[in-house]
């Protein structure tokens, strides 16, 4: 998909550019970039990750590829919701990155995980505007505003779910104008002023860079979403599978998570 | 004397419609019917025939099919009134750039649809092309709203017509056009009392093509109008974010398009294809 190899090359520049920072101010940390199990593997891995992952896992499938020449990772991002049924319905994946345990869970049941899936990464939620803030949005009470074009995640996707219950925590009845069925799709459609107001993640605000501004929501209404990842069972090469997964937890992988707002786990 | 029986009988059957087939077509056509058919026969065996009735009633599903049958409509009527004399134009008219422009018509064919729903926002969303002096002038805003529905049928299934009525323009008999120019009859007589009922069948069914197409549509419309239970969402919509948290809820929703499209299908094709 031409969409995701741009991604994956504006990722890694930037990669590049935090690794360079990285080893000029901390020599400590080169050693980090190292994998974890040390061993350098080989074959291809495909990656089936939430669309909140989209930069974050260009960038890690990069850095894993630098350390082990000889794989190719492949990607797939999407709602989780969506990957999971995909990986239920025999899709040939060998990792799973899901944006919230629920869908990881169902994965598990299913008998379709290798082990145990670990938590990597978090991240909360955050209020998206487009630069400017044209709606002159405060906070989450003007989600409830009628004359604004407000988008939240379809209730089937985990930004969908987790919206919903911050919402709910401010005692907030939204009057949105969609139901987007991914982060991606909701966060485009804001970039371009096509919404005045959305809930994504944290990350995602600073993946969009100007064309949008975050706002903050109170920490008492907010939630945070664990990302759990896990080899599939039904991996072609089970071991690059196993390195992958190994390598998003390990202090390398942390380090580019941490470089795009994702908090640790 | 058999000679002649045999000739008969020849006619007869052409009249029926019965041709005997070469026999090679046999066993490809079977072999496209049955890819064809298989995957409709694999959702029917997957469907939850006992709580059908329950989830077709669910207004969730009623609002869905209704927008859907609505927006399909309104397309088909759209294309049918602008794309007919687009059609006439590209068979016709002496125009510079005639492939080029018969290219960009087909290019909505080609084009995902998702990429089509961003070319509509950039043309008509709120900071668009079009749609950013409308919204400022007037308030008025197609994305988000059934209107944007129906903008993003069009735009997808209007070629389907506009192609289909084209070739029927372009193998109609044009001696009968002339004719009656030379009798007296003005362009547009010509055009509504010979030239419509000469190419009707190609205008069916490319309404029909384009009808089918609006119903389906999905990329166009999420990316364009957005997704809203009640305003946006049609049956295409509602499928696909039901199969990431109810499949059963998607196989019944398939099943009622499914039927509501065979029901519309099925009588209009007897009617004016067959003839």
């Amino acid at each position: 998909m031409p969409i995701t190899r741009v991604s994956r090359l504006a990722a890694a520049s930037l990669l590049l550019a935090t690794a360079a920072c990285g080893s000029d101010d901390d020599p400590g940390r080169a050693g980090a970039t190292e994998p974890s199990g040390g061993q350098a593997v080989s074959g291809p891995v495909t990656v089936f990750a939430a669309a909140s992952l989209t930069d974050a896992f260009g960038a890690l499938a990069s850095a894993f590829e630098d350390a082990n020449p000889d794989a190719s990772v492949e990607l797939n991002f999407g709602a989780s919701s969506a990957l999971r049924e995909q990986i239920l319905a025999g899709a040939p994946a060998d990792v799973f990155a899901s944006a919230n345990t629920a869908n990881m869970d169902q994965v598990v049941e299913a008998g379709a995980v290798e082990g145990e899936p670990e938590v990597f990464a978090r991240n909360e939620l955050q209020i998206v505007v487009p630069a400017g803030n044209p709606g002159d949005v405060r906070g989450l009470d003007d989600f409830a505003d009628p004359d604004l074009l407000v988008g939240l995640c379809a209730e089937q996707a985990p930004c969908g779910q987790f919206g919903r219950r911050v919402l709910a925590n401010a005692n907030v009845t939204p009057a949105q104008d969609t139901d987007e069925p991914d982060v991606r799709s909701l966060l485009t459609k804001v970039e371009a002023a096509d919404l005045d107001v959305g809930l994504v993640y944290a990350t995602d605000v600073r993946a969009a860079g100007d064309a949008v501004e975050g706002i903050e929501i109170p920490e008492e209404d907010n939630v945070v979403a664990d990302y759990p990842v896990a080899a599939l069972s039904a991996a072609t090469e089970p071991d690059v599978a196993a390195a992958f997964v190994a390598f998003v937890l390990s202090a390398a992988g942390q380090d580019v998570l941490a470089s795009y707002g994702f908090m640790p786990a | 004397m058999s000679e002649r029986g045999a000739t008969t009988r020849y006619a007869e059957r052409r009249r029926r419609g019965g041709a005997r087939p070469p026999w090679g077509l046999v066993p490809l056509a079977g072999l496209a019917l049955a890819f064809l058919v298989v995957p409709f026969v694999a959702l029917l065996q997957r469907a939850p025939w006992s709580s059908l009735g329950q989830r077709i009633g669910d207004p969730m599903v009623t609002d869905a099919l209704r927008l859907s049958l609505v927006s399909a409509f309104a397309a088909t009527a759209i294309s049918l009134v602008v794309g007919i004399p687009l059609a006439w134009l590209l068979a016709r008219a002496d125009i510079p750039g005639r492939s080029l422009l018969r290219a960009v018509v087909i290019l909505p064919m080609v084009l995902p649809p998702v990429v089509g729903g961003a070319a509509l926002l950039f043309a008509f969303g709120r900071r668009g092309l079009l749609g950013g002096p409308v919204y400022d002038g007037s308030g008025f805003l197609l994305p988000f709203s059934i209107w944007g529905v129906i903008a993003a049928n069009t735009f997808v299934a209007m070629p389907f017509l506009v192609v289909t009525v084209e070739a029927g323009l372009r193998s109609a008999d044009r001696r009968y056009e002339d004719a009656a120019a030379t009798l007296g009859a003005g362009r547009w007589t010509v055009f509504r009392r010979v030239t419509l009922p000469m190419v009707a069948p190609s205008v069916v069914a490319g309404a029909v093509l384009c009808w089918a197409r609006a119903l389906g549509e999905f990329g166009a419309t999420v990316t364009f109008a957005g997704n809203l239970a009640g305003r946006t969402q049609t049956m295409p919509l509602a499928v696909f974010l039901a199969l990431e948290s109810d499949r059963d809820a998607a196989i019944a929703l398939s099943l009622v398009l499914i039927a509501v499209s065979l029901a519309v299908l099925v009588p209009l094709r007897d009617r004016w294809l067959a003839a």
